[in-house]
C-alpha cells in the first residue's frame, strides 16, 4: 500500500517536471516568432530615425562655441556665483551670534 | 532591464482595418498614423515582400549612420577650449557651506528649488519629502510617501504644489497649503502611472502639465487635473534617469538621458526624437540645459561630464580627470553656464570652467555620495543633497580682509 502511494508521488512529480518543460517550450517558441518580426518593425524604426536625424541643419563648431562663448561673457556679471556677492547682501551670510560688550 | 512593452496610449478605430482597438503611435515619412498592433504587423511583413528584408533594412541603418558620422565630422573644424583660450582664466574660488539642512532621516536623493529662490524641496530613501526654508533652515511642511526610495521631486512653478515619486511607479502632487496642521497626503493626487519606477519628474512652464522619465525606458507628458497622458516618448532602449526642459519660455523640447548611454532630445507636441547623442561609455546620470538652450551636459558613471551642442549636434567638451575615477551623479550650470557643478560618488563637488575645460574648484564637506546638485534660480547659491542624509546650501560670498577673519571664526561647519 505504501509502496503504490510512493510510486505514485513520483508519477505525479515527473507529470509536473514535464508540464514545466513543455510550457517553458511554448514559451521560448512564441517568443522567438515575436522576436522574428519586432526585428523587422524595430529596424525600421531605427532607419525611420535616423534618416530624420540624418535631414536636420547642422553648423560648425567654432561658430556654436563662439555663441557659447559670448552668452558667457554677456551674463557673467549677473552671475552671483562666478563674481561673488558682498557678504552684507547675501541672505545666505552666516548668523552671527550677538556680542554683548 | 526595462520593460520592452509598448505602451498602447490610445483607443480608437484604426486606421487600416477599422476596427476598435488600442492603437500604436508610430511615424511614417514624418506623418503620424495610427494602427493597431495586428496592422503594424502586417505592414511590416508586407515590407518583407517588396524585398525590404531585415537584413536590407540593416545595411541601410548601417550606411545612414557613417553617412551622419561624415556629417557631424565635417564641421568638427576646432575644439571649443582652442576658441576659450583667448578669454580670462577664473581665479581662485572660495566657496562655503553655509547652510546645512538636517532632517532626513536616510539618505536625500533629490532636491528642487522654489521660484522665489528660498524654498527647497527635497526626498530621501525613506519616503518623505521635506519642504525647507534655505534662509531660515526650517521645515516647512513634511509629507510621508507611501512608498521608500522617492528618486524624483520636483516644485511647481507657482509654488504651491510639489510633485514626487519613486518604486511606487506614480507620480503624486500634493498642493501646499498655509495650514500647517492640515494634512497633506489626504490632498494627494496621483499623476502619472508607469510600468517601472520613476526616475525624474519636472514641472514643465505652468502648474498643468508634468514631464516624467520612468525604468520603463519612456518619458510621458501629463495633464496634473486630470492625470490623463498627454503624449509619451519612445527611443530609449534602457531606464531612463534623467530628464531637463528646455529653458526658454516658449520651448518646447526636453532632452532625457539614459542607461543606454544615450542623450536624446525630443519634440514635446510630436512626441518625436529630434537628436541623439551616443558618445559616453556608461550610464547617463543626469541631464541638464545650459542657460541659453543651444547645448546641455551630461554627468555619467564612467566619470566624465560631457557638454553637447544642440545646433553643432555634436559632444564639444569632456569634463574629466585622470583622478577622478567616480561617477557623476549630478550636473547643473551656473546662471551665465561658464561653471559646471558636478556631484560625485566621491563625496566631493566638482566645479568645471565650461569653456576652457578645467576644473576650478572641488568642495568637501559631504559624508557620502552626492545625489543632486542644483543651483539657485537666481543664481546666488548651489543646494547639494547626499546619501549622507543632509542638505548643504553653499554660496560664494566675497569680502573684504577683516571681515573675512571674523566668518571663519564664526561658521559654524
Amino acid at each position: 500500500m505504501l509502496l503504490w502511494c510512493n510510486c505514485f508521488m513520483i508519477f505525479v512529480d515527473l507529470y509536473f517536471i514535464f508540464l514545466l518543460c513543455f510550457c517553458s517550450y511554448m514559451v521560448s517558441k512564441m517568443s522567438s516568432k515575436m522576436v522574428g518580426s519586432n526585428n523587422l518593425a524595430h529596424a525600421r524604426r531605427m532607419v525611420q530615425q535616423l534618416r530624420v536625424e540624418a535631414s536636420i541643419e547642422r553648423i560648425k563648431v567654432s561658430k556654436a562655441s563662439a555663441d557659447l562663448m559670448r552668452y558667457c561673457g554677456e551674463n557673467a556679471k549677473y552671475d552671483p556665483l562666478l563674481t561673488g556677492i558682498p557678504a552684507s547682501e547675501n541672505p545666505f551670510k552666516d548668523k552671527k551670534p550677538c556680542i554683548i560688550l | 532591464m526595462c520593460d520592452q512593452t509598448f505602451l498602447a496610449i490610445t483607443f480608437g478605430p484604426c486606421d487600416n482595418c477599422s476596427q476598435n482597438k488600442p492603437l500604436m503611435n508610430i511615424y511614417l515619412k514624418n506623418e503620424p498614423i495610427n494602427y493597431c498592433s495586428l496592422c503594424v504587423e502586417l505592414m511590416a511583413c508586407q515590407g518583407l515582400a517588396k524585398g525590404e528584408t531585415t537584413n536590407t533594412l540593416k545595411a541601410e541603418s548601417e550606411s545612414l549612420k557613417a553617412k551622419l558620422e561624415e556629417e557631424r565630422a565635417k564641421l568638427h573644424d576646432v575644439e571649443l577650449h582652442q576658441v576659450a583660450e583667448k578669454i580670462d582664466a577664473l581665479g581662485q574660488f572660495v566657496m562655503k557651506t553655509r547652510r546645512t539642512l538636517k532632517g532626513h532621516g536616510n539618505k536625500v536623493l533629490c532636491m528642487d528649488w522654489c521660484r522665489d529662490k528660498r524654498r527647497i524641496v527635497s526626498s530621501s530613501q525613506d519616503g518623505k519629502v521635506i519642504v525647507w526654508d534655505a534662509y531660515t533652515t526650517n521645515k516647512e511642511h513634511a509629507v510621508t510617501m507611501p512608498c521608500t526610495w522617492v528618486m524624483a521631486c520636483a516644485y511647481a512653478p507657482s509654488g504651491c504644489a510639489v510633485a514626487c515619486g519613486g518604486l511606487d511607479n506614480k507620480c503624486s502632487v500634493y498642493p501646499l497649503s498655509l495650514d500647517k496642521n492640515e494634512n497633506l497626503a489626504a490632498k494627494k493626487k496621483s499623476v502619472a502611472m508607469h510600468t517601472n519606477y520613476l526616475s525624474s519628474c519636472s514641472f514643465t512652464n505652468s502648474d498643468m502639465q508634468i514631464l516624467t522619465s520612468s525604468g520603463d525606458g519612456t518619458c510621458a507628458l501629463w495633464d496634473v487635473e486630470s492625470g490623463q497622458l498627454l503624449q509619451s516618448f519612445h527611443g530609449h532602449s534602457a531606464d531612463v534617469l534623467s530628464l531637463d526642459l528646455a529653458p526658454s519660455e516658449t520651448g518646447n523640447t526636453f532632452v532625457s538621458g539614459g542607461c543606454d548611454k544615450k542623450a536624446n532630445v525630443w519634440d514635446m507636441r510630436s512626441g518625436q526624437n529630434v537628436q541623439s547623442f551616443e558618445t559616453h561609455e556608461s550610464d547617463i546620470n543626469n541631464v541638464k540645459y545650459y542657460p541659453s538652450g543651444d547645448a546641455f551636459a551630461t554627468g555619467s558613471d564612467d566619470a566624465t561630464c560631457r557638454l553637447y551642442d544642440l545646433r553643432a549636434d555634436r559632444e564639444v567638451a569632456i569634463y574629466s580627470k585622470d583622478s577622478i575615477i567616480f561617477g557623476a551623479s549630478s550636473v547643473d550650470f551656473s546662471l551665465s553656464g561658464r561653471l559646471l557643478f558636478a556631484g560625485y560618488n566621491d563625496y566631493t563637488i566638482n566645479v568645471w570652467d565650461v569653456l576652457k575645460g578645467t576644473r576650478v574648484a572641488i568642495l568637501f564637506g559631504h559624508e557620502n555620495r552626492v545625489s543632486t546638485v542644483r543651483v539657485s534660480p537666481d543664481g546666488t547659491a548651489f543646494c547639494s543633497g547626499s546619501w549622507d542624509n543632509t542638505l548643504r546650501v553653499s554660496a560664494y560670498l566675497r569680502s573684504s580682509g577683516e571681515s573675512e577673519l571674523r566668518n571663519i571664526l564664526y561658521n559654524t561647519v
